[in-house]
Formats: C-alpha cells, sequence, structure tokens
C-alpha cells in the first residue's frame, strides 16, 4: 500500500478564525479586505448573485444539505409581502460547534454573509436566531452589527443605495426543537417553537409572519460572501460534484485531538480524519463506532463493510475507515454528513449506555406536539435506563425498535427522525450488546453515560 | 415587582424593533429574567401587558424553554453538559464531583442559595468536553482530578483569578486562544 500524505486542511470560512493577530473588530476585518463583497454585491444585480449562488452548488450546512441556491429559488416573489432573511445559528445539534467559532471569531464575517444574502433576495428585514447559552457570542454579533451600522454595511440605504435592512440578534432560550427552520420561526413570532406542517408551511412561501422566509445556517450564509469572491463556476469546483465548497468537520469524543477542522469535500476519508488529523484514538483503545453527523444520524460500526453503487454508477466496498467525508459518502453508508458532527467511540463505551444517553436527549428535546414523538421518546429513554439500570428485559431491544419505528415518518417534522434513526441504527447493529444485557453483564463498564 | 430603569430602557428599545410586538416575548423576558432571576406569575402579566398579550402567552414560553425560570437559581449557577460528547469524556463524573464538593445535586439550588447546579443539554463546545458553564463563562476539558480543583476555586470564589482555568470567553478576550488552549492541555 502506498502511504498518502495527510490531507491539508482547506480554510476558506475559517481561514482567519485562530489567527493570534486577528480580532472580532471591525477595524481588524477591514483590513482584510472585508466587506468589499458587499460592495461587489452591490454594483450587481440582486439576481445575479442567486445565479452565482445557484452554480456554486453550495449545499446548507445546518444538517439536511438542500442546495441554498434552490432554497432562495422556491422563494415566493409574487405575493407582495416582505421577504425575511433568518441566520439559524441556533448549533444544537450534539457533536456539533462550528458555528460557535464564526460568531466569536469573525463575526463580521457572518454578518456581511448575511447582509449580501438579504440584497440578494431582497429581504426588508434580517434576523440572527443564536442559541442563548451563547450569551457572549450574542454580546459579539450586537457590537458587530453596531460596528457595522456605522460603516453603512447594514440598516438604513446599505452603501447609499436605496436598499435598506435591519438585523436584529435575537435569542432562544435552549430548547433544540428551535434548530428546525418552522420550530425557529414559530419561536422568533414569540410563541412556542412547535414546528409547522410542510405543505403548506414551507418557510420560502409561508415563513415568518406567513411571508416568505429564508432560513440559512451561519456556515452557509459566511459561503455566500466566498462565492461572489471566488465566482460561482469556480466554487462548483472546490470539493467534488454534488458537494462543492468546504465543510467545517467537528470532532469530538474518543480520539487525542477533537476540535474543528475545514477541508475541501471529499479531500480526506473517515479514517484519515480520525487517525491522521484527529491523531488517533486514545492510548490502547480500539475503535468501536462512529456518529458521522450529529446525534442524529445513524450509527457506523467500525468493522461492518459498506457496499453499493454511487450516483456516478461505480460500486463501493467500504470499511469504515474509506468513507469519503462530503455529504454523500456517509450517506451511501446509510448514514449522513448532517450537521458535520462527527462523534467517535472507543471500546469503552457501552453502547447500551450511549443509546440511553442519547435517548434521555431526545426525550428533553421533543417538543410534545406529535404524540409518536412525544410518548415515544420518553419511553424510548424509560427502557434504555432501565436496560442500565440492571433490569433489562430479553424483549427490549424489539420492544425499542418497535416504539423507533412507530416514530418515524409520522410526525411533523424531522425530529421524529432524528429520534428514532439513533435507536434503530444502534439495536440494528449492536443487537448483541442489547441482548447481552437481559443476562445480566457482571462487568459494569468505567465510563458512566447515564 | 420592580426592575431597573437601565431595564425597561432595554425592553423599550427592543420591542419597536420587531415588525410585530410579540416576536419581542424570549427577548424582553430575557431582560427581565437577567435582572431578577426568574418571571413570577405577577412580572408574566407585566410583560404580557406590555406586548399587548394574555398572561398565558408568556407563562407557556416560560415552561416550555428549559432555561426560562419559574424560580431562580443560585447566585452562582453552574451548567454541565450532559450530552453524548461530553459524557464520552467524563461529564458524568464532573457533574458529580461539582455536586460533592458545592454540596448541591444537580437540578437544585443548595439551601443557602449560593450554588446551584444544571446538568444540561448540549453547550455547543463539544470537542472540549466536559464543557461546565458558570454563569455566562465556558470552561472546557474539566474532566477527572481538574473538576476537583475546579470546584474549590468556585468555593473560594477564586476561578475568576485563577490561572489554571481561562474561561472560552476570557481567553477570546486576551486574544489569543489558541495559544493558552493548547497550554490548559
Amino acid at each position: 500500500m502506498i502511504k498518502k500524505k495527510t490531507p491539508k486542511e482547506r480554510r476558506i470560512i475559517l481561514k482567519h478564525a485562530d489567527d493570534p493577530s486577528y480580532s472580532n473588530k471591525i477595524s481588524c476585518y477591514l483590513k482584510n479586505d472585508g466587506y468589499s463583497m458587499l460592495k461587489k454585491a452591490f454594483k450587481m444585480k440582486p439576481e445575479q448573485i442567486g445565479e452565482e449562488v445557484l452554480k456554486s452548488g453550495v449545499r446548507g450546512r445546518g444538517g439536511a444539505g438542500f442546495p441554498a441556491g434552490m432554497k432562495w429559488k422556491f422563494l415566493d416573489r409574487k405575493s407582495g409581502k416582505p421577504i425575511y432573511l433568518i441566520c439559524n445559528a441556533d448549533e444544537s445539534e450534539p457533536g456539533t460547534f462550528k458555528d460557535r467559532q464564526i460568531i466569536y471569531k469573525d463575526p463580521h464575517q457572518l454578518i456581511e454573509g448575511m447582509m449580501i444574502a438579504a440584497y440578494a433576495i431582497q429581504a426588508k428585514q434580517a434576523f440572527i436566531y443564536i442559541r442563548a447559552e451563547f450569551f457572549e457570542g450574542a454580546r459579539i454579533l450586537e457590537n458587530a452589527i453596531a460596528e457595522a451600522k456605522s460603516k453603512n454595511f447594514c440598516g438604513e440605504n446599505i452603501l447609499g443605495s436605496k436598499f435598506s435592512c435591519d438585523l436584529i440578534v435575537h435569542r432562544g432560550a435552549g430548547a433544540y426543537i428551535c434548530g428546525e427552520e418552522t420550530g425557529l420561526i414559530e419561536s422568533l413570532e414569540g410563541k412556542r417553537p412547535n414546528p409547522r406542517i410542510k405543505p403548506p408551511y414551507f418557510p420560502a412561501v409561508l415563513g415568518l409572519y406567513q411571508c416568505p422566509t429564508i432560513v440559512n445556517n451561519v456556515e452557509t450564509l459566511c459561503n455566500v460572501k466566498h462565492i461572489l469572491e471566488i465566482g460561482g463556476e469556480e466554487f462548483s469546483k472546490i470539493g467534488k460534484p454534488n458537494n462543492t465548497g468546504t465543510r467545517i468537520w467537528c470532532v469530538s469524543g474518543h480520539v487525542q485531538k477533537p476540535g474543528y477542522y475545514e477541508f475541501e469535500c471529499g479531500a480526506l476519508t473517515l479514517g484519515e480524519m480520525i487517525y491522521d488529523v484527529c491523531g488517533g484514538l486514545l492510548p490502547g483503545r480500539t475503535l468501536k463506532a462512529v456518529i458521522p453527523g450529529g446525534s442524529s444520524s445513524k450509527i457506523l460500526r467500525a468493522d461492518e463493510r459498506f457496499t453499493g453503487k454511487l450516483k456516478d454508477g461505480t460500486d463501493f466496498d467500504w470499511g469504515i475507515e474509506d468513507i469519503p467525508l462530503d455529504f454523500d459518502g456517509p450517506a451511501s453508508a446509510g448514514s449522513m454528513s448532517g450537521s458535520g458532527g462527527i462523534i467517535v467511540m472507543d471500546n469503552s463505551v457501552d453502547m447500551v449506555e450511549a443509546m440511553a444517553n442519547i435517548n434521555a436527549f431526545y426525550a428533553h428535546e421533543s417538543c410534545g406536539q406529535c404524540t409518536p414523538c412525544r410518548e415515544g421518546s420518553l419511553w424510548m429513554r424509560k427502557i434504555t435506563k432501565r436496560m442500565c439500570s440492571g433490569d433489562a428485559r430479553e424483549e427490549d431491544a424489539d420492544l425499542l425498535l418497535s416504539v423507533a419505528n412507530q416514530i418515524e415518518g409520522r410526525t411533523i417534522c424531522a425530529f421524529g427522525e432524528a429520534a428514532a434513526w439513533p435507536t434503530q441504527s444502534f439495536i440494528a447493529k449492536f443487537r448483541d450488546e442489547f441482548e447481552e444485557k437481559a443476562k445480566g453483564d457482571s462487568n459494569k463498564p468505567t465510563l458512566q453515560l447515564i | 415587582m420592580e426592575l431597573s430603569l437601565e431595564t425597561l430602557k432595554k425592553i423599550d428599545e427592543v420591542i419597536p424593533k420587531y415588525p410585530e410586538k410579540r416576536s419581542a416575548a424570549l427577548m424582553v423576558i430575557h431582560f427581565v429574567q437577567d435582572e431578577l432571576g426568574s418571571i413570577s406569575d405577577e412580572t408574566c402579566s407585566w410583560i404580557a401587558e406590555k406586548l399587548d398579550l394574555e398572561p398565558i402567552n408568556i407563562k407557556e414560553l416560560i415552561t416550555f424553554y428549559p432555561m426560562l425560570r419559574e424560580t431562580p437559581w443560585g447566585k452562582k449557577h453552574i451548567r454541565v453538559c450532559r450530552t453524548l460528547p461530553c459524557a464520552l469524556r467524563g461529564s458524568y463524573k464532573t457533574c458529580k464531583v461539582l455536586e460533592e464538593k458545592l454540596g448541591v445535586m444537580e437540578g437544585h439550588v443548595r439551601e443557602d442559595g449560593e450554588f446551584s447546579i444544571e446538568f444540561m443539554e448540549c453547550l455547543a463546545d463539544c470537542g472540549e468536553g466536559p464543557v461546565v458553564m458558570v454563569d455566562e463563562q465556558t470552561f472546557e476539558n474539566i474532566e477527572g482530578k481538574k473538576a476537583e480543583e475546579f470546584a474549590e476555586l468556585i468555593l473560594e470564589e477564586k476561578l475568576d483569578s485563577s490561572k489554571s482555568f481561562t474561561s472560552y470567553e476570557d481567553a477570546l478576550v486576551s486574544n489569543n486562544s489558541k495559544s493558552k488552549k493548547s497550554q490548559n492541555k
């Protein structure tokens, strides 16, 4: 085997984030050519910007991976109602901590991206919906917006044009469901964040105040700035076809060097990420499983083989280490790249405990609107918790599976899937451990997860 | 119920920013809770009136969102992340150490009102777990032995001046987050 060189990070979004001489002040941003793309944008027609974003092929970085340019195209411009732009900065998917780096270290990049996007879609008002745990992050954004306003990059008559768009920082209050775009919209309207049913409530048609609304993730909106800089066509050559641009991968769990790493899409495999970039596993441990795209994505077992046909017709036969890190790779392996949160687990993990931990999260975060999710998530927590308290039963694996299967596809929003997929995949891949529990295992795990 | 002029000013400034008044609800609740520590029924009614709403429209928010409170937390509120990535790094042990040292169980306020601990869901800093927030400051990699020292410093009110623990927020201000972080590891 030829030893490949460790792939190198390509930082576009996080170019300046960890530069010790860089700060989140506007003076620093301007010194680094900041807001020059906003100036460029205002010399273009709004539709032209939309075209560039479409050409770039950039896919949403929040989790679903829907092409951003397409989302913008769906906007109902005929209704005559005001258009709103919302930045989803709720960063709520467990395992994800990329938007934090942008908000705290380079807030003007986000504001510039947002103002370009607002001009492109002709939004009347823009919002940043930020998770409430980012106390300082909200203050940093407030200050940055004030700075941007004072330089006329935001607010009334931006850059002396006829276009005005104000930007409001709106704090959430600790609810995961606010990361779901229609739940977020309800929350921003001052209500409980119960998601809305699609159709008819596609935000691009019936969003905030029943007006056309675009909700984009922080990283996606930052990309808009770079698409203008690089050009849509050129941007589409970064990464791989259908997987364009860079992605910020967040690695957590049992690796030597957890952290956030920005790579061109498809530039490296999961194995390279774990062993080369993150320094491998902790001493003496072996890889057991990886959750590749935030806690909602399906778990991958270290010793399984992933086979099938790729979109281009070629056959693949991968071990876990061979899975390419882009949008399509984890999807081909039966999971998803989601929000880019890679959670690594070694052989110290009791899979039933890990399952119980995840189930406790979803039970806590279900909004309670749909019965299958509200009741099902609580039962899944109860069952797995009982299993970890020395009271596991032989039928538990099947019972859990039946509950999960009755949630999936029966709820208003994708939270139902997010809650069901972990259970379905844990049981599909680690059924032996669930059944072992019922036999009363004597070796209690040292790492407590529930 | 009495609010400072500063809070009242913030409230009056934030409401007209929104296209519709009701949208300001969460922000107004945050401002009030920041000062009073929690939202009583009386406060609920006051906020509702401010926004031309019924008290139930505010109450339903307080009772839904995990960070909104009907009773106050302690003077110092400690949030320990419970979710999987932090748990894989030992957050259950961290929480236990803090509970024992500070003399209060998670989800509760110590009898004298000094401390409270919340074992809460994801704090979005999963690469540096276990993550612990002390009021509005975020501390990273608080595991095992470090958790004990950390708890001692909280007890002695010396966390702010401690050289062993720099919060994520302070590290940013001193503008060398990268070098400090690596020293801590």
